[in-house]
């Protein structure tokens, strides 16, 4: 797959609640080859301190429009300068990057995301749609404005929506939403995004009922394409770049994210790690 | 019709502009965003004589103007580097160098025997100042005794272009580069990353697994200048000057501070064409200033 650096014109950047934006971004030439779960590298101008580019997921690609969609939270100095970019701007990309989400044929599946991690499940749902698959979406945030986007994933998915304070949904976490507890066995294939703890609990309730799962990991990077080796994961064959050989991952190739065979209790996932 | 040829050795590069270890992959990955065969050289990630797995995770910190790593030389060794990533180099019209290093004399020297059969491979850059892994590594290039050891005992097996990347974690820069030549080093390259440490002060913890790590980018680019201009001022063999570089000018700098030619490196990663542009740049600058041969910059500084 080609990867191109373009100069983005900004088309909108919206508030998507909270400290949630997203970034409407047009291509000067037709659009590469996305896959759902790839990402981006961001480079932030006119601030020293941001020396590096941003890498964030691709929320939406249009390639009737030539534009992608970022969803982004506000959480350094990074994103807080890009929250600020104004219709018009043009931000420099490098893009797609990395390894996304394994598409199969299998109708029964399940995303489940967590605060803003839910950024690439959309692009990932509507990839699923143009081949007559409606997924089961579970979000899931502290509270309302951390669970961005539900009425965009309500278009693309059967959604549903946990929170830890009752103030949308279902109240708890998204392993214990009603969804989750009783039906998990009925989905075939799993894809999640979100805080590591949650991905986790996720993945190991997958292990247990043998349901492939995919997880999309956020370690922190620089280069993106596999040449600086600071962003490995522990895998079961070593160290693994998360911007090349991820940022999507099989959960069972994952060093510490299995279910630990000497537990006792035979349903770990409900352990509310 | 200027000239950007240079010579390392007796080695003619078609420009000065080459690719710093560790940055720049084996090259092939950068190939979707420039034409590897424009650059001067490309110095490939570390090699030694067993697989490495690596420093844990994290690695790396953002810091003001650069960034600190701590990967501790990560590779598969040089058994797969000989079969397996050597062969998909050959297509491009470029020098390849290996970065030799290791925790032993021994093993570096079993890594340059293996590299110095491939035809392909013209140099190797021996690597006595990585400041990540617990043996080896730096602790070569720290001292003169040691850092002459290494040189010689490589020296006798390695029959083509050798230069040896300089730590500049040490009192004097200049002494450690004329033990090298002394020892038979065709080059020196300098510098490596500079000893330092993030804190996350929120939890109290390092950032880095490691708690140091290797700091680059423009932050350090003053130091490593200075650190060319003295050791053009030691040695007599050619010096590939390396820090921060991340335009036309900065390298310009370091030609005229003593360098022959320049290594960018952490650059790449927030432009990954920006090898292409210093290029471009320093053509620029040869026909803005007159000038017919971009070696009439070396060592040109006017004090």
């Amino acid at each position: 797959m080609r990867k191109v650096i373009h100069s983005l014109k900004v088309l909108e950047n919206k508030s998507a609640g909270g400290d949630n934006f997203t970034l409407l971004l047009e291509a000067p030439e037709p659009l590469p080859t996305i896959t759902p779960g790839q990402f981006c590298e961001v480079k932030v101008d006119n601030d020293p301190t941001v020396y590096l580019r941003r890498p964030f997921s691709i929320h939406n690609v249009d390639y009737k429009s030539n534009t992608i969609t970022l969803l982004i939270k506000v959480l350094g100095k990074g994103t807080a300068k890009l929250s600020g970019i104004k219709e018009g701007d043009a931000l420099n990309v490098v893009y797609p990057l990395g390894k996304g989400f394994t598409i199969s044929d299998e109708p029964k599946v399940l995303l489940v995301g967590g605060g803003c991690g839910v950024a690439p499940l959309l692009y990932m749902a509507r990839v699923l749609n143009e081949k007559g698959i409606r997924p089961t979406i579970l979000v899931g945030g502290r509270t309302t404005v951390d669970v961005p986007r539900v009425e965009a994933y309500k278009e693309v998915g059967e959604t549903h929506v946990a929170t830890e304070d009752g103030s949308l949904g279902e109240k708890g976490l998204v392993t214990q939403h009603s969804v989750f507890k009783s039906h998990l066995a009925d989905f075939k294939r799993i894809y999640t995004c979100g805080p590591e703890g949650m991905m986790k609990a996720v993945a190991k309730a997958a292990e247990a009922l043998e349901i492939p799962c995919e997880v999309s990991l956020e370690n922190t990077m620089a280069c993106g394409i596999g040449v600086c080796l600071c962003c490995v994961t522990e895998t079961k064959e070593g160290h693994k770049c998360v911007c090349t050989e991820g940022p999507v991952f099989d959960s069972t190739q994952l060093n510490g994210w299995n279910i630990d065979k000497a537990s006792t209790c035979s349903k770990p996932y409900l352990k509310n790690e | 019709m200027t000239d950007l040829s240079v010579k390392i050795n007796k080695l003619k590069l078609k420009n000065p502009v080459m690719t710093a270890s560790g940055t720049f992959g084996y090259g092939y990955e950068f190939e979707d965003f420039l034409d590897l065969s424009r650059l001067g050289g490309i110095v490939v990630k570390a090699t030694t004589s067993k697989h490495r797995e690596g420093n844990k995770y994290p690695r790396m910190a953002e810091t003001a103007l650069g960034m600190l790593n701590a990967v501790g030389l990560q590779n598969k060794g040089v058994d797969y580097f000989v079969k397996e990533t050597c062969p998909k180099l050959t297509k491009y019209d470029t020098h390849f160098f290996a970065n030799v290093s290791d925790s032993t004399i021994e093993g570096y020297v079993e890594v340059a025997e293996k590299i110095n059969e491939l035809d392909y491979i013209p140099g190797i850059e021996l690597n006595i100042s990585c400041p990540n892994v617990k043996e080896g590594g730096m602790a070569f290039g720290t001292s003169c005794p040691s850092a002459f050891a290494v040189t010689e005992a490589v020296r006798k097996v390695y029959k083509k272009t050798l230069i040896v990347k300089l730590s500049p974690n040490v009192t004097n820069i200049a002494e450690i580069a004329k033990a090298v030549e002394d020892a038979g080093a065709d080059s020196v390259s300098l510098i490596n990353t500079l000893l330092g440490m993030a804190i996350d002060a929120e939890k109290r913890r390092p950032v880095l697994s490691t708690v140091t790590g290797g700091l680059s980018g423009p932050a350090v680019k003053p130091v490593a200048l200075r650190m060319v201009y003295q050791v053009s001022k030691a040695v007599k063999i050619p010096i590939i000057g390396m820090g921060g570089i991340s335009n036309a000018t900065d390298a310009i700098e370091f030609l005229l501070a003593g360098a022959t030619a320049i290594q960018v490196g952490t650059a790449n990663f927030i432009d990954p064409q920006v090898t292409i542009k210093i290029i471009e740049g320093i053509e620029d600058y040869l026909i803005r200033h007159r000038i017919k041969k971009v070696t009439d910059l070396i060592g040109a500084l006017e004090v």
